[in-house]
């Protein structure tokens, strides 16, 4: 059963859905050509005087309309993962690529940062030693390490797994320092006076303790690297959700630069969604 | 060690030798430029005793259970415990702390549990979840097991904290105001439970208490401290009440009023002049 209020919000978001397509239907229906010379485009006679045939005198906008860039997004998404070499493979091997790329880098990041947020919390006294690199390197835009990265590793591919590490890096690092030293005080006391050996400790009592802090600097962290990767593919790839996106544009098929920006907005949705389910299973309520 | 003998006249005496826990001129000092939060505080707990503290609030009645906990150092004196000094936290000494200090990702059995493994690092798992039941059966909580605390009431978060006090097993159940957060219905329920299961099993208590009631019906012997700055232990009173009195009974027992008046006469009006005499 839907509430009154969810019905009201379904019906709100398909009629934003309609307008949007409606907007998007009427700004790319055909419409007569201005000429830039205030001669009326209509005059089939100057048109053919001009050398122009009389049919081209209304031209269709190159922006497709939703007829035309549903036709051709069932056409590309019915063989999705085909292969025929590095220049004409699938939409859908081209955002697998990204991802790969993402879920490397990412781990990477997660593998080092977590830990180290550890220490940070842990010893405040090391927290303050690096704090200020930390802060010089966090708002350094990844695609500003571009250059240094691909003249030092020289490696297309792994710079793009680069430029993800050291963007979703800061998010986790910091979120993690923090979540740890914020930790009650009175929970440490508890296991101070039970004895419990470190590793207990930091499985049992820290780790489940701070683990809603680390998520949420996990989905900032993933977030940031979704948004890298593309902008970083474009720089440097040969494969990838972004490269396609950059190809497309350069073969001024608008159709398919829609396609694959709309399947980059789902697949991030995706991505927060699956790290927001896993955030949902480790809170906990004080 | 210097303590006024007008203060505390029976603390010159040498420790008692059997003793359990012997405190010996501890004070404690946040700031090197202030006055201390209290200084010169002796006295001892003798094995099965039930001791309250009583004091106005600051006056360092936490900092002195902490400090017999080992989660605090002690700015001057020392604690020695079974003839050796506490010099940090240990499975020894049971806290029930202020808060409840529940581990909120996990249910009141598992929190119980936690405590157990601690205790018995090489238990089998079965034996050590019925470790577990049974502490949590004793504070009468077998219908709650597998609630987290989030969903449990105050008073049955508290009787969890005091169940995994006493699995492990510790020679001193140490209690800062356990029972302050409760309202007076529950509060006398678990007071009683608690008794009871002091009585069965010879525990060995310190704790922390605003409630002269509270600690008429459980103490055997209630420390006074006078207020602070730099408190002082100033009394230390022996509960002249037979142990086998009841919460209902007890305004009855003979000297129960001439106790009560003596206690709540210190705190409303002797504290003061304690501690005027201590700084003089
Ligand atoms: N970590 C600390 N740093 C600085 N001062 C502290 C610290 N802990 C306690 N104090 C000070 O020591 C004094 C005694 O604190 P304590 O918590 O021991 O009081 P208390 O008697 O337990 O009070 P209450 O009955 O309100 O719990 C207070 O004045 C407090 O401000
Ligand atoms: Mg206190």
């Amino acid at each position: 059963m839907l509430s009154q209020e969810n019905r009201l919000s379904f019906f709100l978001s398909f009629a934003s859905l309609l307008g949007v397509l409606l907007i998007w239907q009427f700004s790319t229906l055909p419409q007569a050509s201005r000429s830039p010379y205030g001669i009326p485009d209509g005059n089939a006679e100057y048109q053919r005087l001009m050398g122009r045939s009389a049919v081209a005198s209304t031209v269709r906008s190159d922006f497709p309309t939703p007829g035309a860039f549903a036709r051709n997004a069932i056409e590309v998404l019915h063989a999705p993962f085909h292969n025929n070499g590095p220049n004409d493979r699938g939409i859908g091997w081209q955002l697998g690529a990204s991802l790969l790329r993402v879920m490397i880098g990412y781990g990477l990041a997660t593998l080092v940062a977590v830990p180290l947020g550890f220490v940070f919390g842990l010893q405040p006294v090391i927290q303050k030693a690096l704090n200020p690199f930390v802060q010089i390197l966090r708002p350094i835009s990844p695609l500003a390490w571009m250059p240094i990265a691909l003249y030092t590793i020289r490696d297309a591919e792994l710079c793009a797994i680069f430029v993800i590490f050291i963007c979703s890096l800061w998010p986790i690092l910091l979120n993690t320092a923090f979540g740890v030293a914020s930790i009650r005080r009175e929970w440490l006391n508890v296991i101070r006076t039970l004895e419990v050996r470190w590793p207990q400790r930091l499985f049992f009592v820290l780790l489940p303790a701070a683990a809603p802090t680390i998520l949420t600097g996990m989905r900032i962290g993933l977030g940031v690297a979704w948004l890298a990767i593309v902008a970083a593919e474009m720089l440097v790839g040969s494969s990838g959700i972004g490269y396609f996106v950059w190809n497309q544009w350069n073969n001024l098929s608008l159709s398919n630069v829609i396609l694959a920006v709309l399947l980059i907005g789902l697949a991030g949705m995706a991505l927060d969604a699956a790290l927001a389910f896993v955030q949902r299973s480790v809170r906990y309520a004080e | 060690m210097q303590n006024s003998p007008a203060l505390s006249p029976t603390f010159a005496e040498p420790h008692d030798a059997d003793a359990l826990v012997q405190v010996s001129g501890i004070g404690k000092r946040y700031r090197p430029d202030g006055p201390p939060v209290f200084s010169g505080v002796s006295f001892d707990i003798r094995p099965g005793e039930f001791v309250c503290l009583i004091g106005h609030s600051g006056c360092g009645k936490s900092s002195i259970l902490n400090i017999l906990s080992g989660l605090e150092q002690p700015s001057e004196g020392g604690v020695i415990m079974d003839g050796r000094e506490i010099t940090g936290p240990g499975l020894d000494r049971g806290v029930v702390f202020q808060g409840h200090a529940l581990l909120p990702w996990l249910t009141a059995l598992q929190n119980v549990t936690f405590a157990v493994r601690a205790r018995h690092r090489h238990m089998p798992r079965h034996e050590i979840r019925e470790k577990a039941e049974h502490y949590l059966a004793m504070v009468g909580l077998e219908a709650a097991m597998h609630k987290k605390p989030a969903e449990l009431s105050g008073g049955m978060r508290q009787r969890v904290g005091i169940a995994r006090a006493f699995c492990t097993q510790p020679r001193v159940l140490l209690m800062d105001e356990p029972f302050g957060a409760l309202d007076a219905l529950t509060r006398g329920m678990i007071q009683e439970e608690l008794l009871k299961i002091c009585a069965q099993t010879q525990q060995t208590v310190f704790m922390i208490t605003h409630d002269v009631d509270e600690a008429i019906f459980l103490a055997d012997r209630v420390l006074l401290m006078s207020n602070g700055p730099d408190a002082r232990l100033a009394e230390d009173a022996y509960n002249p009440l037979p142990r086998s009195r009841t919460r209902e009974t007890m305004h009855h027992e003979d000297g129960f009023y001439t106790f009560r008046n003596h206690l709540v006469d210190f705190l409303v009006r002797r504290s003061a002049l304690a501690q005027k005499a201590a700084t003089g």
